[in-house]
């Protein structure tokens, strides 16, 4: 309701200020429905960024107006909510939330030659296909974790033979997938790859043959409460190999239930920024504006935000070309660090750490 | 070395096999007196399990010492589990015992439902840890990298539970009531035997068993939350059916039939495909011996 209020109250402004320019920054994503808990924090930090800059004197000169339509994290309605971002003259776009909606609003931006930046679109494809020059993202793609997982297990645990396990699911089974291809490109043998059930009983027969295998790591793609009982019951084999997830292993509530068996997991995760001085001052803006803890993707939307004002500055215009130029080589200071774009669009300097489970904490390897 | 492969795989089997057993035989056990298949036996034995961590939990808390506080867990579960059972039975099934079967069975799976989402209310949709009630024993140790030690526990309790409702029912008189029970309900009635006892008490044993099994196998694998029941109460619903069921002895080989066929299709091809593979297993058998392996044919009279 205060979302429609707002946007309300920014076109009405908008054609009482007809004669004036804006840049028009559009925020687009889920603001409703099941998803809207990822979308709604996007619209708040873009609100927050916002205010701050055009209370510093805007944008190369102009206030900057923002545009929010809510896609519902659908494909089907994200191409009607480019055309109408399009068509009421967005300069640029922050958005959208789901890689699915993303995907189909992004061929749109493409045609019109409009810049778009998601904080939480993780399909790996996005960027890296190539298809869509005009995209960018802060937040780091599913590839990376698999890479940093290989890059680790390769260079600082120095493994020659490995065994691949995942839980069927969406989630499992890419992460798995991927850190199959990079180990082969890597050299390392990849001695089992399977995918076990989740919820069964007892998982004996799959741990007994990877222990048969006789791997010097076990890489498992899906969440923690599988992990634990493969973990727990290596352990109880009396067997000591290295054992490693992606995020979702690094919960606490994996060490919780593994108990003295998770010590020595290995888990990637998201960096910590909790320390990051720009992080504490947006989450404080947020606590004082909206009175209360920022959400899902807030820093990345933040960051987000920060950055397409940014490259708009630096390049003097809102050309395409200036800008994608801008955010490529211009770095800017934003929650999360100090970042810009690779040539795929996705932002460097940001991304996974891997965690070690260490008396009974998640500590970051360094 | 494959030998030894083999004989790891054998015994996991057995493991896993021993844990659908000390439910199925739950199952096959109210089946086989009022035929009716208790679709809330999964629940029992989550139940089971959670009394078993909120008592060893508090008495860890007090410090008793180690072997105290899992043989009072496992009391408090038995004995908790069975209220429940028994609960449920004159709540749920008593009142429609002479009402259509389709009926009960209805009522079985509210009753399913509704003992989940009361154990996620009142309790979380956590997971939870659970302690090793189960120690890693001093002699076990030179064995401990073949099979655990709580894995050598739950293959020697169900024995010695099958061993027991064997004897329960072969040799003493509550046993030779519920045989009666099970034959002719009416017959059994006309000759003076109390069969709503003898109903009440199947599901009391029926559902201590199930406790013993949902302790011991969250002891196993270290954690438990209100959804565990489903999946080992329908494998363990597929063994009995697949032993025969009705049939005690019947559960028993075939949650371990069950059991080796999941663990030697994991080792031996892949286990992307061991639900598949088990429940084609499943049909086979179903297609030559309808009643199950050690299931009579029941003969009607025209």
């Amino acid at each position: 309701m205060g979302c429609l209020l707002a946007v309300c109250l920014i076109f009405s402004c908008g054609k009482k200020e007809e004669a004036e320019q804006t840049i028009k920054l559009g925020v687009a994503g889920a603001h409703s429905g099941d998803l809207a808990s990822y979308g709604l924090p996007s619209v708040n930090a873009a609100k927050l960024v916002v205010e701050k800059i055009n209370a510093n004197g805007g944008v190369l000169g102009q206030q900057v107006e923002l545009l929010i339509e809510d896609d519902v994290c659908k494909p089907e309605v994200a191409g009607n909510t480019a055309t109408k971002l399009i068509s009421d003259g967005v300069d640029i776009v922050m958005g959208h939330i789901c890689s699915g909606a993303t995907k189909a609003a992004l061929g749109i931006y493409k045609e019109a030659n409009v810049v778009a930046m998601s904080p939480s679109a993780t399909n790996p494809d996005l960027t890296l296909s190539g298809d869509y020059p005009n995209f960018f993202r802060t937040i780091p793609h599913d590839a990376k974790q698999a890479e940093l997982q290989v890059k680790f297990a390769t260079q600082t645990l120095k493994v020659k033979n490995v065994v691949i396990l995942h839980d069927k699911g969406d989630y499992g089974k890419s992460q798995a997938e991927l850190a199959k291809k990079y180990f082969e490109e890597a050299g390392v043998n990849v001695l089992l790859f399977e995918g076990v059930t989740p919820g069964a009983v007892d998982y004996s027969a799959i741990v007994t043959k990877l222990e048969r295998q006789q791997p010097d790591l076990v890489v498992w793609g899906g969440y923690h409460p599988e992990a634990s009982k493969i973990v727990t019951l290596m352990r109880k084999q009396r067997m000591d190999t290295l054992f490693i997830g992606a995020d979702g292993v690094k919960d606490e509530t994996f060490i919780k239930v593994a108990g003295e068996y998770a010590e020595g997991v290995y888990a990637t995760g998201p960096k910590d920024i909790s320390d990051n001085p720009m992080a504490k001052m947006a989450k404080e803006e947020h606590q004082n504006e909206f009175g209360s803890d920022p959400g899902a993707f807030f820093d990345a939307a933040y960051a987000a935000t920060q950055a397409l004002l940014n490259a708009i500055e630096k390049a003097g215009s809102t050309d395409y070309d200036k800008v994608i130029n801008a955010l490529r080589t211009e770095y800017v200071e934003t929650p999360l660090g100090k970042i810009r774009f690779d040539e795929n669009g996705d932002a460097t300097g940001i991304g996974f750490s891997v965690y070690k489970v260490t008396n009974g904490q998640f500590i970051e390897e360094k | 070395m494959d030998f030894e492969f083999f004989f790891k795989l054998f015994l996991g089997g057995l493991t896993r096999g021993s844990i659908y057993a000390l439910i199925a035989l739950g199952y096959t056990m109210v089946y086989g007196i009022i035929e009716l298949i208790n679709f809330a036996h999964g629940e029992i034995y989550m139940i089971g399990a959670f009394t078993a961590l909120i008592i060893s939990t508090v008495l860890t808390m007090l410090g008793f010492p180690a072997l105290a506080v899992t043989l009072i867990a496992v009391a408090a579960a038995v004995f908790y589990a069975c209220c429940y059972g028994y609960t449920i039975e004159k709540i749920a099934y008593k009142p429609l015992r002479t009402a259509p079967r389709l009926s009960a069975l209805i009522s079985a799976i509210g009753m399913s439902l509704f003992l989940q989402n009361y154990v996620l209310l009142a309790q979380t949709s956590d997971f939870l840890p659970f302690p090793s009630l189960i120690p890693d024993f001093e002699f076990w140790e030179p064995y401990a990298h073949i099979m655990s030690a709580a894995e050598f526990t739950i293959i020697v309790t169900t024995v010695l539970v099958m061993v027991g409702l064997t004897f329960l029912i072969k040799f003493t008189q509550i046993g030779k009531a519920m045989r009666a029970t099970s034959q002719d309900k009416t017959m059994a009635m006309l000759l003076g035997i109390n069969v709503n006892r003898v109903i009440s008490f199947t599901f009391i044993i029926g559902s201590g068993t199930a406790a013993i099994g949902g302790m011991l196998i969250a002891s196993h694998i270290g954690q438990i939350n209100f959804y565990m029941g489903f999946i080992a109460g329908i494998k363990a619903f597929v063994a009995a059916v697949l032993g025969g069921i009705g049939n005690i002895p019947g559960a028993v080989l075939g949650s371990l039939v069950l059991g080796w066929t999941e663990s030697f299709f994991t080792g031996y091809i892949s286990s992307d495909y061991e639900d598949v593979f088990a429940f084609l297993f499943l049909v086979l058998i179903l297609i030559f011996r309808p009643s199950g392996i050690l299931g009579r044919a029941e003969t009607k009279k025209v």
